[in-house]
């Protein structure tokens, strides 16, 4: 026989259990920290226990870093929940950044223009309507312009970010507190005029309880409304949408509101809560990794709460290994692509079944790389 | 058929995708020097078995002989080593590139690239075989046909001497298809083996040498085209003659419930799909649409439906007062709540009428979650509606919670008309209502509708299988090109009347076969 059979078959499985899919994303996941370790033990010559527990310290060595790291978990849920809805619909707003900052940027003028002016209660109430509100806005643009002349929305969201940064570098110009520094420091330092108020004593849990609730609503949203029940069926087919008589152009338009007005509480919350000052870099970029928790939770807000924390997990604890075993900063960034790449990776074995060529075409099934 | 001097012998080969058999042990042989006709109805494995000789599919089982040695064919590129080319019904053609430059495309033979040598050995092939192109014409300047000899001349090119063509003449004019046979024919006796898919029989008879048939997958039998005929290759594409016996109840109460008049509509392109339609549907009595695929029947139901966007002329929904209303203008939504449900849509039941990826009492709320005050949906009704057509109408399925993709096209389709149903429309609208699906299913499908019927509703139904419009129908509206050819009484239609009514307006005097 000249040619032989292939070595390997590829075929696309029809179902498998969501159990059996999420054990694969286990096996994924603890791979990864398995190849993770003997890499870091073969390049940088460090233990690999020793590596895990100083993430380990950097995640929860003490109090304030528990706090800080729940901080960081609350932002990039609040945004991968604010993607979401989006998501489901197959509409691609990548432009949770700018709507993120829209809504920032609307919270600084109210602090900056109000504080003072109106009781601290009566302020927060202004400052969320009006982060909300420019949220909405920036999401509903692109949105509009999809439902009425089938613009693309990835590019769409993703180029009115660089308004938004744009918009907020001009205002932090305006309102920089010494002239050319390009920073307008902490709002309303001495007053705390605006400052959300902290909760029995830490200041971070708002953000906790706020996006907790969030996530909640928005599981129960998507999942046990009619509204959810529209972007399910817009998002698989827009065909069906319209033989059963939905107004698909209304339903893009109403979920892409709520996509930015989540983002804007987000804002609300950055700036009036956790840092208490309007940068261009005030989202660190989790608009953009909430792309991905979204995803790799696929859609679930539950189970984001778990994704984000892994991603936040990982990029804690390689600046403390960056710190405290002397290894280059992007060493964590390494490892967190390698985590990713496992996880990611084993969703090929998830959608399709290995088949080894065996001499009486037996099957056999590989499940992890 | 002896099968020693074959240029291709497959033997056993199966194919089957999921739960689907494409190929089921098929034996074929291809000769040099002669052109084999590849006949069988959509769907029965025809395009899966040669997909599997050019390198696109690897068999499940079975094995592939090229000159009496076995191969194993696992890419495009090996079936090339092999000599075998295949034609696909879509092109696969860069258009900002020229002809010239499509040939060579990918083409790795060690030596260099020379594209006005290239072109000097296309125009020798040409020349062989009778083909025109010119080498330096780009595609996006060429007709349909010329990119098809665009697409043959790449695959003589690279030495092919086992030539498939899949449905080659689906997209040429009758002139073109002539030409094409002129250089088929020049191809064969140059020695070539040439397979040509089809399900046209004056094609088959016209250009073959051989004709194989199959059917369901299997193969059911080959022979001298010159010693079959017409009826005796039909037979064996369709299978025995299927004794139909439908039950065709008396109208209840004819009244009309919808009445069309000067209906036109154009599609997204601009082209007239329906010219001037006019007709009634009463209820309590089935509509049936005849007509050759593509006739505007698509547009006709989903005009009726509010999904078309029409151009000129009216629909009246005539309510149990006898009153009309206009349909034309209005939205799904409030046509869906005078009671007209369309449902069974064309090829596309899961793109279109249910939700593949839902499961069965999700894809029963598509109608039904609107219900209710609260902004919340309610999940139990449907599920029950879900178990009652599980039982009702013997859907098999592991449970409601199951994915419709995941079940047959049978189950899919029960899935679908039972929940069309169950809002108790007073016009229900089907197209190809049992396309695809078993005997048994179909006839599950046809009780259905009957029943409806007998409850007063009225039904229109577009199929493609004309002797059960003809059993099932009380009356029928036969379309040709868009324009109506012919509305007769179903009681004692003459099939072949009707067939002529499709081909030519009015059913004027040509006949066929």
């Amino acid at each position: 026989m000249k040619n032989k059979e292939p070595l390997v078959h590829l075929v696309k499985r029809s179902d498998i259990s969501s159990g059996k899919a999420w054990i694969i994303r286990g096996i994924a996941i603890l791979a990864s920290l398995v190849f993770c370790g003997l890499l870091t033990l073969a390049i940088a010559k460090v233990n690999p226990i020793k590596l895990y527990s100083a993430m380990f310290e950097g995640n929860f060595g003490s109090k304030r870093r528990i706090w800080v790291l729940l901080s960081n978990i609350s932002a990039l849920l609040g945004l991968s929940i604010a993607v979401t809805p989006a998501f489901k619909m197959r509409c691609w707003n990548l432009g949770a950044e700018g709507q993120c900052l829209a809504g920032a940027l609307a919270t600084t003028a109210c602090m900056i223009l109000l504080g003072g002016k109106v009781a601290n209660p009566l302020l927060w109430a202004i400052m969320l309507v009006s982060a909300v509100l420019a949220g909405a806005i920036w999401g509903f643009i692109p949105a509009f312009f999809k439902a009425r002349y089938g613009t693309n929305e990835t590019l769409f969201t993703l180029m009115m970010n660089y308004v938004a940064t744009q918009l907020v570098a001009y205002f932090i110009v305006i309102w920089e507190t010494t002239k050319g520094s390009a920073n307008i420091g902490v709002i309303n330092q001495r007053t705390e005029a605006g400052w959300l108020p902290v909760i029995g004593g830490q200041r971070y849990l708002l953000n906790v309880l706020i996006i907790a609730a969030l996530t909640i609503f928005m599981f129960i949203y998507l999942k046990y409304t009619k509204h959810g029940y529209e972007i399910d069926v817009v998002g698989e087919s827009e065909k069906t949408a319209r033989y059963i008589g939905i107004n698909v152009r209304n339903v893009i338009m109403r979920t892409m509101l709520l996509s930015g007005a989540i983002c804007g509480v987000c804002g609300w919350l950055l700036v009036g809560s956790t840092n208490h000052t309007l940068t261009t870099s005030l989202t660190s970029g989790y608009g953009f990794t909430a792309v991905m928790v979204s995803w790799l939770s696929r859609f679930d807000p539950l189970i984001m709460i778990f994704s984000s924390f892994l991603l936040i997990f990982m990029n804690k604890g390689a600046s403390e290994v960056a710190s405290s075993l002397s290894l280059n900063e992007s060493y964590g960034d390494i490892l967190t692509g390698i985590v990713l790449f496992f996880l990611i990776g084993c969703e090929f074995f998830i959608n399709y079944r290995v088949i080894f060529r065996k001499k009486n075409a037996e099957v056999s099934e590989k499940k992890e790389a | 058929m002896d099968g020693t001097n074959a240029a291709v012998k497959m033997r056993n080969i199966t194919k089957t995708f999921g739960s689907v058999v494409a190929n089921d042990k098929v034996w074929l042989d291809i000769y040099k020097g002669e052109i084999l006709a590849l006949l069988g109805e959509n769907g029965s494995g025809k395009t899966t078995l040669m997909n599997m000789l050019s390198g696109i599919y690897f068999p499940d089982e079975g094995q592939i002989f090229i000159n009496d040695e076995e191969v194993k064919i696992t890419s495009p590129k090996i079936a090339f080593d092999h000599g075998i080319g295949m034609i696909h019904q879509h092109f696969k053609l860069v258009d900002v590139l020229t002809a010239a430059e499509n040939i060579v495309l990918g083409l790795n033979d060690g030596s260099k690239f020379d594209l006005k040598k290239a072109s000097e050995k296309i125009r020798s092939i040409c020349e062989m075989y009778g083909f025109e192109v010119d080498p330096a014409q780009k595609i996006y300047d060429m007709s349909v046909s010329q990119k098809q000899t665009v697409e043959i001349v790449k695959v003589l090119y690279r030495g092919a001497d086992i030539l498939i063509l899949d449905e080659p003449t689906a997209v040429l004019t009758p002139q073109e298809t002539d030409r094409l046979f002129a250089v088929l024919r020049n191809m064969r006796d140059d020695g070539k083996a040439v397979v040509i898919i089809t399900h046209k029989l004056h094609e088959v008879e016209d250009i073959s040498d051989r004709v194989a048939i199959l059917r369901k997958g299997q193969f059911v039998g080959d022979m001298k085209t010159k010693e079959t005929n017409a009826a005796e290759m039909t037979n064996m594409m369709v299978g025995h003659a299927v004794s139909l016996n439908i039950e065709r109840p008396d109208p209840v109460d004819p009244k009309p419930r919808i009445e069309v008049k000067n209906l036109t509509v154009r599609d997204v392109d601009g082209i007239v799909k329906l010219n001037d339609v006019s007709f009634t549907a009463n209820s309590g009595e089935i509509l049936g649409i005849a007509g050759i695929s593509g006739c505007g029947q698509k547009e006709l139901l989903e005009s009726i439906a509010g999904l078309q966007k029409v151009e000129s002329g009216s629909i009246a929904y005539i309510n149990d007062k006898g009153e009309p209303e206009e349909l034309v203008g209005k939205d799904p939504l409030s046509i869906q709540a005078m009671g007209v449900a369309l449902s069974f849509v064309p090829e596309d039941r899961l793109g279109m009428g249910l939700v593949g990826n839902m499961n069965l009492s999700d894809n029963m709320m598509l109608r039904s979650y609107r219900r209710g005050k609260t902004a919340f949906t309610d999940r139990r009704a449907p599920h029950k509606l879900a178990e009652n057509v599980v039982n009702e109408l013997s859907v098999s399925t592991p449970s409601v919670e199951t994915p419709v993709r995941r079940l047959s096209g049978g189950n899919v389709q029960k899935v679908l008309v039972g929940r069309e149903i169950a809002s108790a429309p007073t016009v229900l609208l089907t197209a190809y209502a049992v396309r695809g699906l078993d005997i048994n299913s179909s006839y599950t499908i046809y009780d259905l509708i009957n029943k409806e019927k007998k409850q007063g509703v009225a039904v229109i139904y577009v199929g493609e299988d004309l002797d059960v419009l003809l059993e099932l129908s009380d009356k029928i509206l036969v379309l040709c090109g868009g324009r109506v050819s012919g509305y007769i009484e179903g009681r004692g239609a003459d099939k072949r009347k009707v067939g002529m009514m499709m081909t030519k307006l009015g059913g004027a005097a040509e006949d066929e076969e």
